[in-house]
């Protein structure tokens, strides 16, 4: 069946057969691989995605459900050189080892930082618990969100 | 012809928080990793694995399977056209089954197809008949039947020597994963000539081609290794998974295939930390000083080799710790069973017997009525001391008292912080009630030797490059996400005077091996041969043009620019290569005597520990850490590895275990296999004590592994400490806590 999705504003058409995941066409048919697959049970936040609004994991999406939506993925955030303030963050913070994590957190925290752009440490914990990291232990990441938030409440100083 | 410039200085250089050179393309999605990888027409592989921990393959009938729509190869232990096994330290287990399986997941067939779903049907359709054998899964049953890998006596100075104060005590470890994010995963090209390229994640490509060549029986120049970008590894990544199999379905079909484990096969795919079952007795006098320890350590090696046998020698040599003692006694025994192969994880050996050590001084403690932190101090081992346990005199620096002392110094947090349910032990669960929960600190210092030891010859190659734009350092030392590549642009930059340094990742045919990335080693061996190679170069550069100064300008003479760097770069030297080596170590003697390591560092954690005793529900509040590591050279990515390590070090104290039921793994999924989240992270306060390597780049020593060996039992104490109960084996689980 031929689905339609708009992805990081430019619209996708392909093929699917029927039990691919929206991960699985992103990564395999859109030629968008930066979200990532390290579980694809929905335990990880690898491959999170902006779903319509929501942070969803693209692992558990049936491609077929997404078809007409829009989605943002993270290669969607940077404006070519020009970084997304959370991204920035991630790597001043020191959030960012082998990266596989990366793409997720990326996704999860902007769109919080989008809702909220002056978390506390616990609102920032508690919105990106769904998202593991194994090589930074969390610290470095919180630590340049929480940066960003200061910023943010200082008026972007 | 001369040039008057101003000089300008390089900004990144050893000592600053250099940004990473792959962080821009991790952050947008760019980064490659071994799993983004594709090939125009490339196939799919797919692996056919054991479901039984032991049995006898009585029918294999791949027929069927050829006939699914889009497969173009299924390939069997018949077809391997080399040596038909495989083993980091010895060649001993199977490409793919023999006949035989002995664990969970062994591999049987490999599958190419045009999808993964074919590839997918096509394993399903291959027909194997098994009898089923009875599995050998119990270590104990194991060390009665002498199947073993390894046994080792470690016996140093009196045997009759006694103290007034005895404790003895039985503790286990559990079985861990390594659980990087990113999959194994690779893609192999055929060359058209009869060769292949393999793009793979690895820790060590050269030793993967050693592997490779011998199974499928070319000559080594038919078969080219590249690093392609790593998930993190943390010891899962340096024994061979699909390598093999991927270059046997390139060669087979002539076309490009890739494959990428699932999460489920990952945890078969890799190895595992060793489960341990450790015995100690721990003698002293009424004063607390260490007379007497002897331990005997039993740790399950698996169906295959792996690593095992340096797993044992390390778990034996750090059995004691960094303590003093004249009179030890440990006894190793690595068995062989048809539980899941175990090999290398972060630590390697002294994670377990750390746990064991550090439980055992804080029991003496206890029976001297004596402050755990003053016993550990009284016995601190330092320079000029010997190692309880091989002899060998330890040279260099080993800050054990310094890193304690200033441990206790960093101020406790204050208590319970009940303003947010994330603060309480069960979490957003909203279990736990903020009156009943208890706290407890406690403490552990732990001991790792770092790069490899029993007269390894460990060397590293690196080649450095100028270029009109600046220098390029090729290498193919596996960067697995811990900063190695920052650490050398950073050395190569203070060295030359030049701000643009590119890292390049030479294949396996380009450059000789630079060992793995692993055992704490490539900051003191790449990043040292990187310090070697830059500085033989910029003086070879002075004494060709009688200069006193090299930048990224060029050549200087009392302040003159004399030769552009473009010049240079024409009339040369421009390139040198270096083979770097770290000191030669020993083999040990029959008795496990000898100088076999060449460098150790030391490290101290606290734990602070909220624990509801109701449910057995612990929340980790915070670890605080004073490391030995010779010389800071990138403060954040330091930070980094500590950080990260004290996380897989609280993952093994609290969560983290692969729960086996007769050599099955019960819980291969994130679902069921706990990795700790934002949710569990404690706060880290982390200080370090730079005293200087006797031959690392700078006095740097390598970081990785002290941070996840002490943190474990840190929490363990601290777990106890809150709730009186003897907690002797890790993962601590509620029941242990609750006491039922
Ligand atoms: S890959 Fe989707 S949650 Fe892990
Ligand atoms: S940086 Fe490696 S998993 Fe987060």
């Amino acid at each position: 069946m031929r689905i339609t999705i708009t992805v990081n504003g430019v619209d996708h058409s392909v093929d699917v057969r029927g039990p691919e995941s929206l991960l699985h066409v992103l990564r395999e048919e859109m030629a968008l691989p930066g979200s990532k697959n390290a579980c694809e049970q929905g335990e990880c936040g690898s491959c999170s995605v902006v779903l319509d609004g929501d942070v969803v994991c693209s692992c558990l999406v049936m491609a077929v459900d997404a078809n007409g939506s829009t989605v943002r993925t993270v290669e969607g955030y940077a404006d070519h050189d020009v970084l997304h303030p959370v991204q920035t963050a991630l790597l001043d913070g020191g959030g960012v080892q082998c990266g596989f994590c990366t793409p997720g957190f990326v996704v999860a925290a902007a769109e919080l930082f989008d809702v909220n752009p002056t978390p506390t440490s616990d609102e920032i914990r508690e919105a990106l618990a769904g998202n593991v990291c194994r090589c930074t232990g969390y610290g470095a990441i919180l630590r340049g969100l929480e940066e960003l938030a200061a910023r943010n409440a200082g008026g972007g100083a | 012809m001369t040039f008057t410039t101003q000089r300008r200085e390089v900004r990144s250089g050893v000592g600053t928080s250099a940004d990473r050179p792959d962080g821009i393309p991790k952050v947008k999605g760019n980064f490659a990793y071994s799993s983004d990888l594709s090939a125009h027409g490339a196939l799919w592989g797919a692996t056919l694995r054991s479901p039984h921990a032991h049995a006898r393959i009585t029918r294999l009938d791949i027929g069927p399977a050829l006939r699914v729509p889009g497969v173009s190869a299924i390939l069997t232990y018949d077809d391997v056209p080399g040596r038909k096994v495989f083993g980091l330290e010895e060649a001993d287990q199977p490409v793919l089954a023999d006949g035989e399986v002995r664990y969970w997941g062994e591999p049987i067939a490999v599958v190419a197809a045009d999808d993964a779903e074919d590839a997918r049907r096509a394993l399903e359709a291959i027909v194997v008949e098994y009898d089923v054998l009875e599995p050998l899964v119990d270590p104990e049953e194991a060390a009665r039947r002498d199947e073993t890998f390894r046994t080792m006596t470690v016996r140093r100075g009196d045997p009759e020597a006694r103290g007034e104060v005895v404790v003895e005590g039985y503790y286990d470890t559990g079985m861990q994963d390594q659980a990087p994010l990113g999959p194994e995963a690779g893609l192999a090209i055929p060359d058209g000539e009869g060769g292949v390229d393999l793009y793979v994640a690895t820790q060590w490509s050269h030793v993967d081609h050693e592997q490779i060549v011998a199974a499928l029986g070319v000559p080594p120049d038919r078969v080219r290794v590249h690093l392609s970008g790593i998930g993190g590894a943390f010891g899962a990544r340096e024994d061979v998974s699909l390598q093999i199999h991927l270059c046997m379905l390139a060669m087979h079909t002539g076309r490009p295939v890739r494959m990428v484990y699932n999460r489920a096969e990952s945890f078969v795919g890799h190895v595992h930390r060793h489960p341990s079952r450790m015995w100690y007795r721990h003698e002293a006098t009424r004063d607390g000083t260490l007379v007497r320890v002897t331990a005997r350590l039993l740790l399950d090696g698996g169906a295959y080799m792996s690593s095992s046998r340096a797993v044992m020698a390390n778990a034996a040599y750090f059995a004691v710790g960094p303590y003093r003692c004249d009179s030890v006694e440990v006894h190793g025994v690595m068995t062989r069973t048809n539980n899941p192969p175990c090999g290398a994880m972060r630590g390697f050996g002294a994670v377990q017997s750390c746990f064991g050590y550090e439980s055992q001084m804080d029991r003496l403690a206890d029976a001297l009525g004596m402050d755990p932190v003053e016993l550990r101090l009284r016995n601190a081992l330092a320079p000029g001391d010997h190692m309880p346990t091989t002899g060998q005199l330890i040279e260099g620096s080993l800050p054990t008292a310094e890193v304690i002392e200033r441990l206790r110094a960093i101020p406790l947090p204050s208590g319970l912080d009940a303003t947010h349910p994330l603060h309480l032990p069960g979490g957003t669960g909203l279990t736990t009630s903020p009156g009943d929960v208890v706290r407890g600190v406690g403490y552990a210092v732990g001991m790792k030797n770092l790069m490899f030891s029993e007269a390894f010859d460990d060397f590293t190659e690196v080649r450095i490059v100028l270029t009109p734009v600046g220098v390029e350092i090729h290498t193919a030392a596996a960067e697995v996400g811990q900063g190695l590549i920052t650490v050398c642009q950073q050395i190569a930059r203070s060295v030359l005077d030049m701000e643009h340094v590119a890292v390049i990742f030479d294949d396996t045919s380009q450059i000789g091996s630079a060992g793995s990335t692993s055992a704490s080693r490539q900051t003191q061996m790449t990043g040292g041969a990187v310090l070697a190679a830059t500085t033989e170069l910029r003086d070879r550069i002075l004494a060709e043009y009688g200069a006193d100064r090299l930048d990224a300008q060029g050549v200087w003479r009392e302040g003159e620019l004399t030769v552009s760097v473009d010049e240079l770069c024409q009339r040369g030297p421009a390139e040198h290569h270096v083979r770097f080596r770290h000191p030669p170590t020993a083999r040990p003697d029959d008795n496990g005597q000898g100088d076999v390591h060449v460098d150790f560092a030391v490290a101290a954690h606290r734990a602070v520990v909220d624990v509801d005793p109701e449910l057995g529900l612990v929340r980790v509040v915070r670890v605080d850490t004073v490391q030995d590591v010779g010389k800071v050279l990138n403060p954040r990515a330091l930070v980094g590895q500590i950080e990260g390590g004290i996380m897989q070090g609280v993952g093994l104290a609290v969560m983290e275990e692969l729960v086996l039921d007769g050599g099955r793994i019960r819980n291969a999924n994130f679902t069921d296999y706990l990795l700790p989240t934002f949710a569990d992270a404690p706060d880290v306060v982390a200080e370090f004590v730079e005293e200087p390597s006797h031959f690392g780049p700078f006095g740097a020593k390598g970081a990785g592994e002290p941070p996840t060996i002490s943190s474990t039992p840190a929490v363990a104490a601290a777990i106890r400490a809150a709730t009186g109960r003897p907690i002797t084996r890790v993962p601590v689980h509620p029941d242990d806590i609750i006491g039922l």
